[in-house]
């Protein structure tokens, strides 16, 4: 296990690591939801919550399970069956639970399954070699990231939309340049911590 | 192959070419573009994936339950994907290690499931394949043409840390450093969607 503060982690994965801008996880839902700023706060805090709950439960499952039974090469077949179990599980109790969070959260919550941003944060987590706490710092600190990224995104998107982009650039081409943009804005970040 | 199988081949490696077309699956692989060797290592994986699990996902299509079939075309890929990760580890460990987690990311690949659900899940064994090996090689394009200019303006090299490495720019040339860190991709990608749809606009080939 590495030593590294928690805490370091967690501001490393929202800023200078930031799992959208700088390892390109979650493209598909980015560039689809993106268009509308209140839409991309749902699917952003949808994100936030499966992720640091899907990193807990894979690095418990991982170390726990597969590891005493020599059975590691089958993490991606495990990690995939847990994260789709576990969304289905949360979109079953919260349209029993909370009506008005499934309007607002539960159509994201599909969509999340297949959210590569998701998968990758937990098999980030085990090729680091992160202990518990860092792993859901991780996850939480990579679904604030991805979350930050997706609500910027939208907020510039909601004006591009008013000016005159050349039309074989237009949706998704301008998306793309912006998301290089922030990218370049991120990396400024990066001289303040050197973690990985 | 007859004419229709052409069609098929055709259609998946063009007409509705995932990347451009359809801007889908960019995210598991975008990040390995920055070197040319770890592309072509990542392209032969999805090629294989997509055709291995088109064909397992068409051979099984009549027997499997309509309602859990997402479940089994996940469970597919990804015991697929595996298969690729072991070989890679055994055969080239270096590059196993340097593509890490986006090996295993390639399950979550939304072009794979894209295919195994839209064709390969109601048509027969054969044009599954061609339209697997169809879509793999339309986007192992795409990845390619991202990573040829970023490896060259990047580091002035192709095949860099090979046997059969390639220096095109000389010493002379300052190296954009930026095309091989995190914003060359997108940048790459987006002028790549330009050009190619800015061109199909104009040859009327477009019908969006």
């Amino acid at each position: 296990m590495v030593e590294i503060n928690p805490f370091v982690i967690l501001f490393a994965a929202i800023f200078t690591n930031n799992i959208l801008l700088s390892n390109y996880l979650g493209m598909c839902s980015f560039l689809a939801v993106s268009r509308e700023v209140k839409a991309s706060y749902g699917l952003g805090f949808a994100v936030i919550f499966v992720m640091t709950a899907t990193t807990a439960l894979n690095w418990l499952v991982y170390f726990y399970m597969l590891v005493p039974a020599g059975l590691e090469h089958f993490w991606y077949i495990i990690f995939i069956v847990v994260i789709a179990a576990f969304v289905q599980l949360v979109e079953i109790l919260i349209e029993k639970i909370s009506p008005v969070l499934y309007i607002n959260l539960g159509i994201f919550l599909p969509l999340i399954t297949v959210n590569c941003a998701i998968m990758g944060a937990s098999l980030f987590m085990i090729i680091r070699g992160y202990d518990f706490l860092q792993s859901v710092a991780y996850g939480f600190g990579a679904g604030v990231g991805w979350a930050l990224a997706i609500v910027a995104m939208a907020g510039i998107r909601q004006r591009i939309a008013r000016s005159n982009v050349p039309a074989p650039l237009a949706g998704a081409g301008i998306a793309l340049i912006i998301a290089g943009i922030m990218s370049l804005a991120f990396m400024g970040f990066s001289g303040m911590i050197q973690v990985q | 192959m007859c004419s229709s199988d052409l069609k098929i081949f055709w259609n998946a490696f063009w007409v509705d070419n995932p990347v451009f077309r359809q801007i889908l699956g960019i995210c598991s692989t975008l990040a390995v573009t920055n070197l040319v060797i770890n592309t072509v290592i990542m392209d032969i994986g999805l090629v294989f994936a997509t055709v291995m699990s088109s064909v397992t996902v068409s051979l099984l299509r009549n027997v499997t339950p309509r309602r859990i079939r997402m479940m089994v075309q996940v469970l597919i890929i990804a015991a697929w994907v595996i298969l690729f990760d072991l070989m890679l580890k055994a055969y080239v460990p270096d590059i196993s290690k340097a593509l890490g987690a986006y090996v295993g990311l390639i399950i979550t690949n939304c072009i794979i499931m894209g295919r195994a659900e839209a064709f390969a899940s109601s048509n027969k064994v054969f044009p599954a394949l061609i339209d697997g090996l169809a879509s793999g090689l339309g986007y192992s394009l795409i990845l390619l043409s991202i990573a040829i200019p970023r490896e060259i303006l990047g580091f002035g090299t192709l095949f860099k840390d090979t046997a059969i490495q390639i220096t095109l720019l000389p010493e002379s040339f300052t190296k954009w450093i930026i095309m091989v860190m995190a914003p060359g991709a997108f940048f790459m990608l987006a002028i790549l969607i330009w050009v190619i749809r800015g061109w199909t606009e104009r040859t009327g080939e477009d019908k969006h």
